[in-house]
């Protein structure tokens, strides 16, 4: 049981409270209907991989906004706790706020309790809150950390489904990364295979996915610490700009110039004393 | 450019289900249950090891099918409130709680929820027992199937079955019967879970895609 003191209390039961309301909202009035607004999605490629000493995360760099790449270095491997890290495919802003809530929760909970978060912990308060919201939180979410028990990876859905697994991948570039991983995982490997191999499976999900692309960002948690790579590999495909777009001052020749002085007419004066604390 | 034109693949959005076969079956003196391993959204395998028996208690499991999440979460919660339970009786809980538990929240949210479950175990009462609680409804029977794959194996397990099998006669009916739901089911596949319950515990056992019997298969 979650301490009461450490997490707001949860209602007891479902609450489908504006379920109704997003109905009505949805089958609309004469004037139309209202539709739920689209939310944006991080075309992603996310993996994850347990080996010998722990846990290796990795990530692409692309945030899309449709078909326009948003952010060419977006950080999708976030931070939970100083043991865990949670990589995020989906919504952005639902990823980047769900993971927020986590931290802050486990902080909270390791100065009352004085320890080390487990994975699980992370795990089980992730699947409650998507669960309660019923699907409305778009956030895959893969998590990973080392904790006084072990090497954990969890998978975590936007319904609140959790696997625990030894290897991982998620979002639009999950297929193409998870043959890699089916391919080529096996059990105990050591810290330079498991890089590499988690790097190949997000390299092939960001040359076969549209959504996935520029950098890989890879995370490396282990019982002495985490080694965070940012970047791992960079895309071989950074344009340098041809010209220069700054134009010199006196490019644009000035025709004319007019000065119109503006009347202004005093109306009304206070004076408002302010308290201030003397100090000399 | 319209959204047409890069139209979202359907499994990224798509709820993910356990289509599934599950197996509940009663011998003398306790229960076997077996399940599958695929959990699925939409055409996409998601999961291909899941365990889809979960613990209720030492000698009471459940088999989950529908919703992942939504059973998963129905399990949880009928775990934490049979340990409450079995708390405050001072004793082993009964089969039969475990079973209404499960009922009452799929009755009461039956419209929300798009899970069944099978409850299955063993206490000093009654022995082993086999309760299905389809969208609400409680019925002890001597065997129960469900999720997708159940449709294919309905008349095997009609025919198969006998009462008073002894355990291992139940262990092989059930994965007989996963066998042939699995090989004939899209969205059930993987390896078989089996977890035998009597009165000294459960015992949980993962049989390998290639160690399954093998039928009609040229």
């Amino acid at each position: 049981m979650a301490l009461s003191c450490v997490l707001e209390p949860a209602l007891s039961g479902f609450n489908f409270e504006n379920s109704t309301r997003n109905i009505v909202l949805e089958n609309g009035s004469e004037e139309g209907k209202i539709k739920a607004p689209k939310p944006m999605k991080t075309g992603t490629t996310i993996a994850g991989v347990v080996y010998k000493d722990g846990v290796v995360l990795g990530a692409d760099t692309r945030a899309t906004s449709d078909e326009v790449v948003a952010d060419k270095m977006c950080a999708k491997i976030h931070y939970i706790a100083p043991n865990i890290y949670c990589c995020g495919a989906g919504t952005a802003a639902d990823t980047e706020k769900t993971t927020e809530i986590l931290s802050s929760n486990l902080t909270i909970f390791s100065m009352n309790s004085g320890r080390n978060p487990r994975v699980v912990m992370a795990v089980n308060i992730l699947q409650d809150m998507l669960f309660r919201y019923r699907g409305m939180i778009g956030a895959h979410l893969i998590l990973g950390g080392v904790d006084c028990t072990g090497s954990h990876l969890y998978t975590v859905g936007p319904y609140g489904s959790m696997d625990k697994v030894p290897y991982l991948a998620m979002g639009s570039g999950n297929l193409p990364a998870m043959g890699i991983l089916e391919d080529r995982f096996k059990a105990n490997m050591d810290l330079e295979e498991a890089k590499s191999l988690v790097s190949d499976a997000i390299h092939a999900g960001i040359m076969s996915d549209l959504g996935s692309g520029n950098n890989i960002d890879l995370c490396v948690i282990t019982k002495e610490g985490v080694d965070y790579i940012r970047p791992h590999k960079e895309s071989p495909f950074n344009y340098k700009r041809q010209a220069k777009y700054k134009y010199k001052p006196g490019t644009t020749p000035v025709l004319t110039k007019t000065v119109t002085q503006v009347e202004l007419e005093l109306l009304d004066e206070t004076v408002q004393m302010m308290e201030t604390a003397g100090s000399s | 450019m319209s959204e047409e034109m890069f139209p979202e693949p359907e499994w990224l959005s798509e709820e993910v289900k356990t289509g599934t076969t599950i197996i509940a079956v009663t011998f003398d003196g306790g229960v076997v249950l077996g399940s599958d391993s695929r959990v699925s959204a939409g055409e996409s395998v998601v999961n291909r090891v899941m365990n889809k028996l979960s613990p209720l208690h030492d000698k009471i499991y459940c088999a989950l099918s529908g919703s992942a999440a939504d059973a998963q979460t129905i399990a949880e919660i009928v775990n934490y409130q049979l340990d409450v339970h079995s708390i405050e009786v001072e004793d082993d809980p009964l089969v039969c709680s475990a079973a209404t538990l499960v009922k009452n929240i799929s009755y009461k949210y039956k419209e929300e929820l798009s899970a069944h479950l099978i409850v299955a175990g063993w206490d000093r009462k009654k022995g082993g027992q086999v309760y299905a609680t389809l969208n609400g409804l409680l019925s002890r029977q001597p065997f129960a199937i469900g999720g997708s794959g159940s449709f294919y194996i309905h008349g095997f397990v009609d025919a198969e079955y006998r009462k008073n099998m002894t355990k291992r006669e139940s262990q092989e009916f059930v994965v007989n019967a996963l066998t042939l739901a699995m090989g004939r089911d899209g969205s059930s596949g993987g390896v078989a879970y089996v977890v035998t319950i009597d009165k000294d515990g459960a015992e949980e056992k993962c049989i390998l895609g290639n160690e399954l019997p093998r039928f009609f298969d040229q």
